[in-house]
């Protein structure tokens, strides 16, 4: 059984073979029903996120395990322009970009975890997992 | 792929088939805007019954789509938003704003007949 996957973010239809993709392993890591359109918009919005601020970058998909609990983990990476001050992109209605600046806040609210590392200059990594219930 | 638009009478019906990348949700956008022009449509009917996701970009194409065609003198319903899809949408924080929405393509037309009926001189 396939347990991750590695999709390249350059374009709008990455973006759409990254969230198909991501539906896909979390149909195979256990996800069902309303799960499934959960993360595939939450990877959607990461992904955008890469094409709009970095244009390139990539998705890391990966089912995942703590104890009894399985998900899946989202990992979106670039080495783009990096985030100046985060606190605010997390802020519902902020952003820099052609958005709705809901992406960030937003995709936390769809996950259960969420993490984000910047460094101006350097890039940025989103961590995002969803848990079974 | 191109979205189909099939003419109705006063009505435009745009089906979408399959997921959409951003560059084919313009297409759509563009296409609407000029063939509402050329049929002199009164109404336009957006199915989304087919997309798994609706995120950020596709709600704000959607309502910029129904705004344009308001512009243009034509109202918009989008028809067969899913309900896990509808469910993901309050979660991202998305809304349709002042577009409306109707839960199939049926209910769309009866919406849209109300809402163009000729000669009533009550909307809005």
């Amino acid at each position: 059984m396939k347990n991750e996957a590695r999709i390249a973010i350059a374009s709008g239809a990455d973006i759409v073979t990254a969230r198909l993709e991501g539906r896909q392993l979390a149909a195979e890591a256990g996800f069902n029903g309303s799960d499934l359109t959960v993360i595939a918009t939450a990877i959607s919005e990461v992904a955008r996120n890469i094409v709009e601020y970095a244009r390139n970058g990539e998705i890391l998909l990966s089912i995942v395990h703590d104890g009894n609990k399985h998900g899946l983990r989202v990992v979106a990476r670039d080495d783009g322009p990096g985030i100046p001050n985060i606190e605010q992109a997390m802020q519902d209605g902020f952003s820099t970009g052609r958005g709705l600046g809901l992406g960030l806040p937003g995709t936390r609210r769809l996950m259960d975890e969420f993490a984000i590392k910047s460094k101006v200059g350097e890039g940025t990594t989103v961590t995002a997992t969803k848990w079974i219930r | 792929m191109r979205v189909p638009i099939l003419k109705q009478g006063d009505y435009l019906i745009a089906s979408i088939q399959s997921a959409l990348s951003d560059q084919e949700l313009m297409q759509l956008r563009d296409d609407l805007a000029e063939q509402a022009g050329r049929f002199r449509s009164r109404g336009i009917i957006i199915d989304v019954t087919v997309l798994d996701v609706m995120d950020s970009f596709a709600c704000r194409t959607l309502r910029s789509i129904a705004h344009i065609l308001r512009l243009r003198g034509a109202q918009t319903a989008i028809v067969g938003i899913q309900p896990e899809v509808a469910f993901a949408m309050v979660q991202l924080g998305l809304a349709l704003g002042e577009v409306q929405t109707a839960l199939d393509l049926e209910e769309g037309l009866a919406l849209l007949s109300r809402r163009t009926e000729r000669g009533s001189g009550s909307e809005k």
